[in-house]
């Protein structure tokens, strides 16, 4: 369902090259639930970004829904949701519902469909309350909510979430896990989800993937996750331990100079 | 001492806060660069059919068109308010009428700071590429950059004005454009106010708004007596930032002891 | 187009909503762009000919590029926010969607208040029709449709410009803004140098000068060929066609900011 072959984007800073993501290459088959996991400018969001043709990438390629994210990007819109847990996707100054429309229009939803759509979802996440509320008057866990049904209702093979539990309080986000563990075993939509909260990763994946300083540095289960550094209690201080004792010394090298990268932990 | 360096460091803050955005300053220098040669095109061919013109010569109706340009910036001649507008509006602006600080001298401090910033930015680039292209005079009277100073002081007591009566207003936008339509049309910024028919020339030339550009464009160009226009000046500073005081008094009742 | 349609459609009915404020907004915008208008009768309070047009032909100028602006400015003059959509991140979100994304910000927040601009200069344009001569009259559709193409171009590259220029999306006004300013005169007022530049480099001259030497029967001050008064709708596609390709190549150069 995604496919990634040396995917890597550069960026100009400052006149010089600076690779955010390189050499990236995996594969996530079709009702997969797959975890990305990295540290603070690591490159998660530049993957994210680049497979739903919000970023041109500088080399290799992506393939999400047997679609190219860049040169076909209107098609793969109408196959995958997103949903950025940073920002919200909805229109600030509309209610939730005129919003959901703007949607429909946008995607081309027929009516009926829309409305059939709208009303399971509304009573699955519990949205009947505060739908003639505008989105900027909205909590961040109600907001949330309308976020994940406006990326459903064109119900996409693939749903992509950048960060989607971030700022929630314990109630709201253990709703918004049943509600993606749910989607992903009853209508069998593949979900990628990047995160800092282990708590999606032990709760939801099945697979996790590992990106530090651009790379994929580790690709398996969470207990192989887990068996990467024996002794470690808590998965919290698994990943710690993995941030940490990747770090290089030098700021990030340019893609020309392979020698100079860091030591990168591999499954 | 304690109070001056305070005021000293809001004008620095002003000054440093918009220093982040040279390259908007800049952009925001082209386009009034622009907008000068294009108006001095159009000056130029009146004055070249109407010599003498508002008592002018061609080079200094040049030199008028140029300095509104540059006025642009400082003056806020298109009418923004405040920063402290979206404080009104957040209701944030409670905690600023309870300082111990008076708003009004809080944020005059600022907008200097502010003023001084975009002279530098939006005012330079506009004169000095006006008179490498075109034939301009220079400034005669030493009284230009106190009357300048002063245009600055004016318009920042209208602003003040304006921005405060949104603690009144649940929609503020009318009362911006009203301001806006006023400044841009009375200060001289379309047209010198000398070219304006007979009674509407009497009417603009004693408005504030005449203070802002008009008044320092003559001062630098010495087509007024720089006492009176220096007098004038004042008058409406001193006129506007009183009935901001005032205004500040009734607005403080409103929010703080009404609770908005 | 059909997206266009039904997202301004939708945007419409929400600014409508507000009804107080609508009303002021289409009062402002008229008022604020009637000022140029009073500053050309200002003018010619003290001339009776500017570059040696009259003021029935400087208000058909006016008129006839100011409606031209009016209507680009209504339909895709969102697009001149671009930088503000990068900023605040819902470029992105435009990104994400099966529209394109320049549809999506023409239409985005779409108000009928901006008719305001188009009706000022509306009744300035009806004012001087009196100087078309009937035989030439076909020429005014035309060179208003044209005009709104080149002027659409214009928008267009001015937001290009912002992918580059993310932190200066003013620099775009003096395209946009200073091109409807340029066409509100006879370019006979200014210097050879300009007119050529907006001759040849970016067509502002085509929006209505050139047709109009056609229309009100004058010769070329710059002895340009005839058939160049003939020649806008050429020029808007070759504008246009840059614009386009412009725009492509700022979004393949997008860098998405923040996380």
């Amino acid at each position: 369902m995604i496919e990634t072959i040396s995917l890597g984007r550069d960026f100009k800073v400052r006149g010089t090259l600076v690779p955010a993501v390189r050499d990236l290459s995996f594969r996530v088959g079709a009702g997969e639930f797959v975890g990305c996991l990295g540290p603070n400018g690591a490159g998660k969001s530049t993957t994210i970004k680049m497979l739903t043709g919000i970023l041109t990438p500088t080399h290799g390629r992506a393939l999400v829904a047997g679609l190219d994210p860049t040169r076909q990007r209107k098609a793969l819109a109408r196959r995958i949701g997103v949903v950025f847990g940073q920002r919200t996707t909805l229109w600030w100054d509309l209610p939730l519902r005129d919003s959901f429309e703007l949607v429909r229009l946008l995607y081309k939803v027929d009516r009926n469909r829309f409305r059939q759509r709208l009303a399971e979802l509304t009573e699955v996440l519990e949205l009947a309350p505060f739908l003639r509320t505008p989105v900027r008057q909205l909590s961040l866990g109600q907001r949330m909510r309308g976020d994940i049904t406006a990326a459903l209702l064109h119900d996409p093979e693939v749903l992509v979430l950048d960060e989607p539990t971030i700022g929630l309080d314990v109630v709201a986000k253990a709703e918004v896990r049943s509600f993606l563990a749910r989607l992903n075993a009853e209508r069998g939509t593949t979900v990628l989800l990047t995160t800092h909260d282990l708590g999606d990763i032990e709760r939801l994946c099945r697979r996790v993937l590992l990106i530090d300083h651009g790379r994929l540095a580790f690709d398996g289960s969470v207990a192989e996750l887990r068996a990467l550094v024996p002794g470690q209690e808590s998965i919290e201080d698994v990943v710690a331990h993995l941030y940490l004792s990747s770090t290089p010394a030098a700021p990030r090298t340019p893609r020309r100079t392979p020698d100079a990268d860091p030591p990168t932990v591999t499954a | 001492m304690a109070a001056f360096v305070l005021y000293l460091r809001l004008f620095q803050y002003g000054f440093r806060r918009h220093s982040t955005y040279l390259a908007a300053a800049l952009a925001g220098a082209f386009t009034n660069t622009v907008f000068g040669v294009l108006r001095a095109y159009v000056l130029i061919a009146l004055w070249e059919a109407r010599p003498g013109l508002a008592g002018y010569t061609l080079a200094e109706a040049v030199t008028f068109c140029f300095l509104t340009q540059a006025f642009i910036g400082p003056m806020q001649v298109f009418g923004r308010g405040l920063s402290f507008g979206d404080r009104i509006r957040s209701g944030d602006i409670a905690f600023d009428l309870v300082r111990p600080a008076p708003l009004l001298a809080w944020s005059l401090a600022e907008d200097l700071g502010r003023a001084a910033y975009l002279t530098l930015a939006r005012s330079l680039p506009p004169t000095i590429i006006g008179a490498a292209l075109f034939t301009m005079v220079a400034p005669v009277s030493p009284w230009f950059p106190l009357s300048f100073a002063l245009g600055v002081v004016v318009s920042f007591g209208w602003r003040y004005l304006v921005t405060l009566t949104s603690c009144w207003t649940t929609d503020d936008r009318g009362i911006h454009t009203l301001s806006a339509l006023l400044t841009m049309f009375f200060s001289g910024m379309v047209l010198p106010l000398g070219l304006f028919p007979g009674w509407l020339r009497t009417v603009a030339e004693a408005l504030p708004f005449a203070a802002m550009v008009q008044v320092p464009a003559d001062v630098w160009l010495g087509a007024e007596p720089p006492l009176q226009a220096l007098g004038f000046q004042l008058l409406w500073a001193v006129a506007l930032m009183g009935l901001g005081a005032l205004l500040t008094v009734a607005a403080r009742r409103k929010v703080v002891v009404q609770g908005g | 187009m059909g997206s266009y349609l039904l997202l301004a459609w939708t945007w419409a009915r929400a600014s409508a909503q507000y009804r107080t404020s609508f009303a002021v907004s289409i009062v402002s915008s008229f008022a604020i762009n009637a000022l140029d208008a009073v500053a050309i009768g200002i003018v010619f309070l003290h001339v009776t000919t500017l570059g040696g047009f009259s003021l029935r032909e400087v208000m058909f100028l006016y008129g006839t590029g100011g409606v031209a602006f009016a209507v680009a400015d209504t339909l895709f003059g969102n697009i001149e926010r671009l930088s503000q959509h990068i900023k605040a991140g819902t470029f992105d979100t435009m990104l994400i969607r099966p529209v394109s994304p320049f549809v999506q910000m023409a239409a985005d927040g779409f108000g009928a208040h901006r008719i305001g601009r188009l009706a000022q200069a509306v009744i300035v344009l009806s004012l001087a029709l009196p100087v078309v001569p009937w035989s030439r009259a076909w020429m005014v559709p035309l060179m208003i449709l044209t005009g709104v193409v080149i002027f659409t171009a214009v928008f267009t590259l001015g937001a290009a410009l912002q992918f580059l220029l993310v932190d200066a999306p003013e620099i775009a006004n003096a395209f946009t803004y200073g091109g409807v300013t340029l066409t509100q005169y006879p370019l006979s007022v200014y210097g050879d140098q300009l007119v050529r530049a907006v001759t040849f480099i970016v067509p502002l001259a085509f929006v209505n000068w050139q047709p109009a030497l056609y229309v009100l029967d004058r010769p070329d001050p710059l002895g340009l060929p005839a058939w160049f008064r003939f020649a806008a709708p050429l020029a808007a596609l070759l504008l246009a066609g840059c614009a386009a390709l412009a725009w492509r190549a700022g979004i393949r150069r997008y860098r998405s900011t923040g996380s």
